[in-house]
């Protein structure tokens, strides 16, 4: 193994870096934002709330990362509606279209772990809530959700870490990320255990510094609750 | 009746069907200003399901309610039962009705003393400082005071019905529902339970308890009702229904509680 070819790239590598923690905090910002009412409605009695938000989990969760973010970068430039419309300026960039598949797959994904919490909450103090005059909306903001989200932690923490293995494949529509930045040193030098190592390691680091943040989550907001 | 005031708390005829099932089979009641009511009888007699369908936690099928005299507006819906015809009247009703419940549920989220601001804040819309203060006050006369920073799983199961009556005393009822209250706890902490609840009742607080607590039911409440079947079978003072019964049910049900 060649160190010099890590070393002489490590510019290349910290710009993938940079891309990879933009790209995947901005999408799970905007999936966890999108998953919030979500999840409400896909756990929701009512037919018309239900079964578009299932839809929509059933098919970001039943296909491929890689086949949605091909679907959107490359399958949406036939339809003229996307491609003769302002609709253009925002598909024809790589990143964005990577941020909007992330985020919808992430949401999909989030959707199900909160709406499985908000499902298993302890009826009992839903009731408690009702009993002492709170209206759907005032129950919803201080009690299903902050104790929903409190028993998520540990499952939202592995999406998180899920997202951001799976944003390696943004580098497949030419987004140089960690994985980008390692396929161009790979195939410039032909070294792919100099590359990709590189890339397992950055990797690395992020989900244990990822898996740290959520113990301390857990331990904050957890400790006391039950389980 | 000597005491002429309007009630606190009336209701009429209340039925609860659950499927085919007659659970309550016309029940009216009233409780006047002060009045402790025990609620007895033999489980599956619809006593919870009565003091649940009174804040609509349970929908029952027909019914009138009357807090203070004014009356609660129902719908009938599809399936038989009622619904408020304005959600916001029934919330209203509510925030006037605490309830204690058995299993305490208590908000798992917040400690003993966010769980009695909360409602305070969010319901009542008092402002913070005078709702921690009114907490403070209430938690020390449940002698919870020094536990005020603990988080549900952290108390004892007494000290959790504690802090749950100190959440339905700080909204200022004017009547409160006990459900089974004693019924989920360890028998060396039914004590203070039962010892916080005489003292609301001395104070004059108007209170409906579901109970199989024959002590506090003989010593702390004015009036008894028994329950058997969906139905009131027997009621009146505390010391007439219980040392005299008058139905064969009742009397039954006294001596199955002695053995």
């Amino acid at each position: 193994m060649s160190f010099s070819i890590i070393f002489d790239n490590w510019k290349l590598f910290l710009e993938g870096f940079v891309v990879t923690i933009q790209l995947v905090p901005l999408a799970l910002f905007f999936g966890f934002f999108m998953a919030l009412p979500l999840s409400v409605m896909r756990a929701s009695s009512n037919p018309f709330l239900k079964w578009p938000t299932y839809s929509f989990t059933y098919f970001f969760r039943g296909t491929p990362l890689l086949v949605q973010v091909y679907l959107f970068y490359y399958g949406l430039a036939q339809f003229s509606i996307v491609k003769e419309t302002i609709l253009w300026s925002f598909f024809k960039d790589a990143y964005k279209v990577g941020l909007l598949s992330f985020s919808l797959n992430t949401a999909a994904y989030t959707t199900e772990i909160f709406r499985g919490a908000i499902e298993r909450l302890p009826l009992g103090q839903i009731e408690a809530a009702k009993a002492c005059g709170m209206g759907p909306l005032t129950r919803l903001r201080r009690i299903i959700l902050p104790i929903a989200l409190r028993k998520s932690i540990p499952s939202y923490g592995n999406e998180v870490i899920f997202m951001l293995h799976g944003s390696s494949i943004c580098s497949l529509i030419t987004i140089i990320d960690i994985t980008g930045a390692a396929r161009i040193v790979n195939s410039r030098y032909y070294g792919p255990v100099e590359a990709f190592f590189t890339a397992g390691v950055i990797y690395l680091c992020l989900t244990f510094c990822i898996v740290g943040i959520f113990k301390q989550l857990e331990k904050k907001f957890l400790s006391h609750i039950r389980r | 009746m000597a005491d002429d005031s309007s009630p606190v708390l009336k209701v009429e005829g209340i039925h609860k069907s659950f499927g085919e099932v007659e659970v309550l089979k016309g029940i009216s009641l009233e409780a006047k200003q002060g009045e402790v009511i025990s609620i007895i009888g033999s489980s599956g007699s619809g006593k919870s399901t009565f003091l649940r369908c009174l804040n609509f936690l349970e929908s029952p099928n027909k019914g009138q309610f009357y807090l203070r005299g004014e009356e609660l507006q129902t719908v009938r819906m599809k399936n038989g039962e009622l619904r408020p015809k304005d959600s916001g009247q029934l919330e209203r009703f509510r925030s006037h009705m605490g309830m204690v419940f058995q299993n305490f549920n208590l908000w798992e989220h917040m400690t003993a003393l966010e769980n009695t601001m909360e409602a305070q804040v969010q319901v009542l819309k008092r402002p913070k400082k005078e709702a921690l203060e009114k907490s403070l006050e209430l938690l020390e006369k449940v002698g919870v005071y020094k536990r005020r920073g603990h988080y549900p799983s952290q108390l004892s199961g007494g000290e959790q019905q504690r802090v749950a009556i100190a959440r339905a005393l700080a909204m200022d009822p004017d009547v409160i529902l006990f459900d089974e209250p004693t019924s989920a706890l360890d028998p060396e902490l039914v004590g203070e339970v039962l010892r916080v609840m005489k003292k609301l009742a001395e104070e004059g607080r108007t209170m409906l308890v579901v109970t199989h607590e024959m002590d506090f039911a003989k010593e702390a409440s004015s009036h008894v009702a028994f329950f058997h079947q969906g139905k009131i079978e027997e009621q009146g003072a505390p010391k007439v229904i219980l040392e005299n019964p008058q139905t064969e049910r009742l009397y039954h049900f006294l001596s199955s509680l002695l053995t």
